[in-house]
């Protein structure tokens, strides 16, 4: 067996890496593209976002190689060490950190900026994996449930109050592997309730949400009782008090909305809702991107002559925005292969997950997946404009050093626990 | 496994959403595809090209244009400057140098945008020299109209910049471009401005330049404006406005044979000087506030006056027409005309021709108002009805280009006023009226309103005997003649009535009422006209000195001029208009004039007096309602 280890990378996925490469190679394209816009554009200066880029893409590279040198077992072994640390090292931000845009996230080592929330999703995966896949695990029950959610919690509230409630957000990606680990059924369901009356109440207003609650209730009462007698008795009481928090979420919702939000929190998701139409002010990044996008028409304008992405009309474009270059210059065929890719990647880890024999690769890999995931929809929706204004980046498209070593990272570990696979007959 | 469908699920989804979103507002919605004109990325930079020059018939030139310069400030790249200088420099003070450049911040700091405007040559000249010292500052020179004769203001109009509802109705124009607002400005703006070319370039979203947008494939070089000739003889034109100073009126000018406006004159006028440059906007506020001279007011093309006995000839023309009168036919005078049998159902008439059977030919010279009221009122009463018989006589004078617009190349009008049955039986109930309650319409008092333009296009349809060239004021596009009014209009009376009539205006000026305005060297044929006018104030009818008329053509056998003249107040028509329509037609035919002690007269005849009692009135009316 000792042999096979001539290789480093054997067992390794090949279409995973290929998928990576193409997003890594498609990410840099678009970045070129974007800086190249200043007028002292020099590809390979560190003051150009596309130079650091590629400084942090070769970075990558030696951190790949040593996660391949380490022994698999090493990074269960060690994740709940590792988690105490990140949990100092982002407590120790409020103290040492440095302000960026409003958001106190990184460390400072002269020219270079490290964000360490970026690092903190992977230990934070690895953690989860490992409490997970202990045999007395049972997310059945209360009390574990409330362990594992509090794993996730608090890296999750501490960066958020940085304040980086974008970065926070991606932590809810673990209900997903909660519930692929057992979690019970109406967690999900009443999560999704919860978003679907948030919705509905900010776009209908508290008075038609309670009205058509009360009807839906007496209907569903009507049908239940004279159609299926016997199941009155079953699910009547069940259906009731499911409608009776419904409707004191959807009052809370008016009342946080109105009393808790700030205006701006307001604005976002109004704009989404389509309940306000401001191009200038609040709106002006969704609507710059949005309008963007659409300029590209089907077949884009071509690398490099994106007008708009030139003129730097969408506000952190480099960043967050990475999407609407895309969009602009490669057109609707562009942006959909990219959609397309993204969502081969997606499936071919959450595929790769559920191939791993052991528990603890399967549950990281899963976290993996749901993570990617939610970097995905949220920054794509909210460049299209489906989706409210929530700063997070596009793995591997957006420019940010720690961003990208973040996910490469999170990658490589799971690529590395898939290679592993082969001596765990 | 089954719980690892969920986000199996979730994935595809999102993807499937994501490219159906995409599809929309990259392919289907039309809302987002950008042109580089609505695209916010491009900015459009427009070339001016230089407005057309304006030639009168004889080449001499109206308006052409002159540079006038900005002074334009960029707020980012204004640095540190000896502020006490530069303000001595432009004549501000320091206050107001704040405030001009507090204001271009507000607008764009990055964006240049006008510090102080349209500073004259000398000062630009002087602020040139010292310009390099203050950073951010820059001067830009325009073109701006200038009128080189002080004249013809009402017809070469003028120049301003675009209102909002223009710019969203006409896709040409952009903010803060100029455009001709009124007069032949107006009415030829697109051969005047030409077009403008475009460069596209390409921007950053602080509006910065940042390089020609696609190397220039959208973009086009201006076209330049062209040159135009009118009909206008400035001569004349600025002879008749000298004429008409100190009084109020319009004459209107035409060569009969082609409907070219020799002269279109509206007093009080302006210097059209005024309506350029800096001081633009406080003097037309001024102009168009004054509202008891009304300068900015065309009386030869707006005001509507009652014809008076000018009218005359057109109701003896239609009763020649109708066969209710032959040149032979005769009335008696009775110092006016019975038309009832109420005593005040009188026409007074004071012709002085009393038991003396009355032809047509001197009831023209000597204006009888009898004649043609029986005359107009056999016309009417030649139908069954009262209705129909002022429906053929309306026809009739519709022919002539009265009582509608005429069509002429002037953005500015009315219609005048001619009755027909219908307005008839609006203002009388059940259609219960008779031709003697519209008797005034013989002698032009009445309902009827013509426009003193109207007037003259009468004038030179009795001089061609029977039609007329729609009037017009260009006459030539560069060299090509403009031929957009060559066409003929013939009025409803046949040729052979006219040579009566005519000879019946010869004679006012031989032995008629403007025999003192008659010439040895001209033949001329005319009619005077004296309208009576009312104002009301305070509810009640008052009346004022009657407005002097006088219609002209010249010579009688040959027509080359014709003319109408509309005095305000003036008088009887042969004391002010009939010598002022003579000697523009001396002037026009010969060239100079050999009576200048009419002349002098007529320079010096000032009826402020007369508007200056009417502006009394109406203030004290208004003072006592405060």
């Amino acid at each position: 067996m000792r042999k096979l280890r001539n290789n480093i990378f054997y067992g390794a996925d090949f279409i995973l890496i290929l998928l990576f490469l193409i997003l890594v190679v498609l990410g840099l394209l678009n970045i070129f593209s974007v800086s190249s816009t200043s007028a002292q554009f020099d590809a390979l200066s560190l003051s150009s976002r596309f130079g650091t880029q590629l400084l942090w893409v070769g970075i990558s590279i030696p951190t790949v190689i040593i996660i391949f040198f380490l022994e698999a077992k090493i990074f269960e072994r060690f994740a709940t060490l590792t988690y105490v640390f990140i949990l100092i090292v982002l407590a120790g931000l409020f103290v040492f950190g440095k302000n960026i845009n409003g958001a106190t996230s990184w460390y400072s080592f002269g020219s270079f900026n490290l964000q360490p929330s970026e690092i903190a999703k992977a230990i934070t995966a690895l953690t989860v994996s490992k409490i997970l896949s202990e045999n007395y695990f049972d997310l059945r029950k209360l009390h574990y449930q409330w362990q594992i959610f509090l794993i996730v919690l608090i890296p999750a509230i501490l960066i958020s109050l940085q304040p980086d409630p974008g970065s926070a957000l991606v932590y809810a990606a673990f209900f997903f592997v909660f519930y692929r680990e057992g979690l019970p059924w109406y967690y999900i369901f009443f999560g999704l309730l919860a978003i679907l009356l948030f919705v509905t109440t900010l776009l209908f207003g508290k008075i038609p949400m309670l009205i058509s609650l009360l009807v839906f209730l007496i209907l569903a009462s009507f049908y239940l009782y004279f159609i299926k007698k016997r199941k009155f008795s079953r699910f009547g009481g069940g259906l009731f008090i499911i409608l009776l928090f419904s409707s004191m979420f959807i009052l809370s919702v008016d009342y946080i909305v109105t009393n808790v939000f700030e205006q701006r929190h307001r604005d976002r998701f109004m704009v989404i809702l389509g309940q306000t139409t401001d191009t200038k002010g609040i709106g002006y990044n969704t609507n710059q991107s949005v309008l963007t996008i659409g300029s590209g028409g089907f077949t884009g304008k071509g690398f490099m002559f994106g007008d708009r992405t030139k003129g730097k009309f969408v506000p952190e474009q480099d960043t967050d925005y990475i999407f609407s270059t895309i969009g602009e210059e490669w057109g609707f065929l562009g942006s959909s292969l990219v959609i397309l890719i993204f969502t081969a990647f997606l499936l071919r880890i959450l595929v790769l997950a559920e191939r791993q024999k052991n528990k603890f690769s399967r549950i990281y890999g899963y976290s993996v997946a749901s993570i990617f995931f939610l970097h995905f929809t949220i920054n794509i929706g909210m460049v299209i404009g489906v989706l409210p204004t929530i700063g997070i980046p596009l793995p591997f498209f957006s420019g940010g050093g720690s961003a990208f070593l973040g996910f490469t990272i999170l990658l490589f570990i799971f690529v590395k626990l898939d290679a592993n696979k082969v001596y765990e007959w | 496994m089954q719980r690892g469908k969920l986000l199996f699920y979730f994935i595809i989804i999102v993807c499937v959403i994501f490219i159906t979103r995409l599809f929309y507002i990259q392919v289907i919605n039309e809302e987002y595809r950008i042109s580089p004109f609505n695209n916010s990325a491009v900015r459009v930079k427009y070339e001016y090209p230089e407005r057309g020059y304006v030639f009168d018939r004889n080449g001499k030139l109206l308006a052409a244009n002159q540079p006038s310069y900005d002074i334009m400030v960029i707020p980012r790249e204004v640095k540190e400057l000896d502020t006490l200088e530069f303000c001595s420099l432009l004549q501000i003070d320091k206050a107001d140098f704040q405030k001009k450049i507090d204001k271009a911040r507000i607008y764009s700091p990055y964006l240049p945008s006008v510090f102080l405007n349209q500073i004259s040559k000398d000062e630009y000249a002087y602020i040139q020299e010292k310009m390099y010292k203050f950073k951010g500052f820059y001067i830009q020179s325009r073109s701006q109209r200038d009128y080189v004769v002080n004249s013809a203001a009402n017809v070469l109009g003028y120049i301003s910049e675009v209102n909002e509802s223009l710019i969203e109705s006409n896709p040409y124009y952009q903010a803060g471009e100029l455009i001709g607002t009124q007069g032949i400005e107006k009415q030829y703006e697109e051969i005047l401005r030409g077009k403008k070319g475009m460069k596209f370039i390409q921007k950053d979203r602080f509006n910065r330049e940042i390089g020609s947008f696609r190397e220039g494939i959208f973009d086009s070089l201006p076209e330049a404006g062209k040159d135009i000739t009118l009909t206008l003889d400035i001569e004349l034109q600025q002879y008749g406005e000298k004429l008409m100073q100190n009084k109020r009126g319009g004459i209107v000018a035409l060569d009969p044979k082609t409907g070219e406006i020799l002269s279109l004159i509206s007093t009080p006028t302006y210097n059209p000087n005024l309506m350029v440059g800096k001081d633009r906007s406080k003097n037309s506020v001024k102009l168009f506030g004054d509202k008891y001279n009304l300068p900015m007011y065309d009386r030869a093309l707006q005001a509507q006056y009652p014809p008076g006995s000018p009218f005359k000839i057109v109701n003896a023309l239609i009763g020649l027409q109708e066969g209710v009168i032959t040149p032979q036919s005769s009335f008696y005078c009775y110092h006016g005309y019975q038309y009832g049998s109420s005593s005040r159902a009188f026409m007074a008439c004071h012709c002085n021709v009393v038991n003396y059977p009355i032809k047509l030919e001197m009831a023209i010279y000597k204006s009888c108002n009898a004649y043609f009221a029986n005359t107009y009122r056999r016309t009417i009463e030649k139908y069954k009805t009262p209705s129909m018989g002022i429906d053929v006589w309306s026809n009739h004078l519709k022919s002539f280009g009265l009582g509608e617009y005429l069509g002429y190349d002037l953005p500015i009008g009315r219609k005048g006023l001619i009755p027909t049955s219908e307005y008839y039986n609006k203002n009388y109930k059940n259609g219960n009226w008779k031709s003697t309650a519209t008797i005034s319409n013989a002698i032009g008092q009445g309902e009827v309103l013509t426009t003193p333009i109207q007037l003259a296009n009468l004038t030179a349809a009795i001089a061609n005997k029977g039609f007329y060239y729609t009037p017009h004021i260009l006459k030539k596009v560069e060299n090509n003649p403009f031929t957009k009014f060559n066409q003929k209009h013939i009025t409803t009376i046949d040729a052979k009535h006219f040579d009566p009539i005519i000879e019946g205006m010869f004679q006012v000026f031989e032995i008629g009422t403007a025999r003192y305005s008659r010439m040895e060297t001209i033949q001329m044929c005319g009619k005077t006209g004296t309208a009576e006018n009312f104002k009301r104030i305070n509810g009640r009818k008052v009346q004022f000195e009657d407005h002097s008329i006088f219609v002209a053509f010249a010579p009688k056998d040959d027509p080359k001029i014709a003319i109408a003249i509309f005095v305000e107040n003036g008088g009887f028509g042969a004391t002010i208009a009939a010598p002022i329509a003579s000697l523009m037609i001396e002037k026009y035919l010969t060239g100079n004039i050999s009576r200048p002690f009419i002349e002098q007269a007529m320079f010096e005849k000032s009826l402020a007096f007369e508007y200056q009692k009417q502006l009394f009135s109406l203030t004290s009316f208004e003072k006592a309602t405060k």
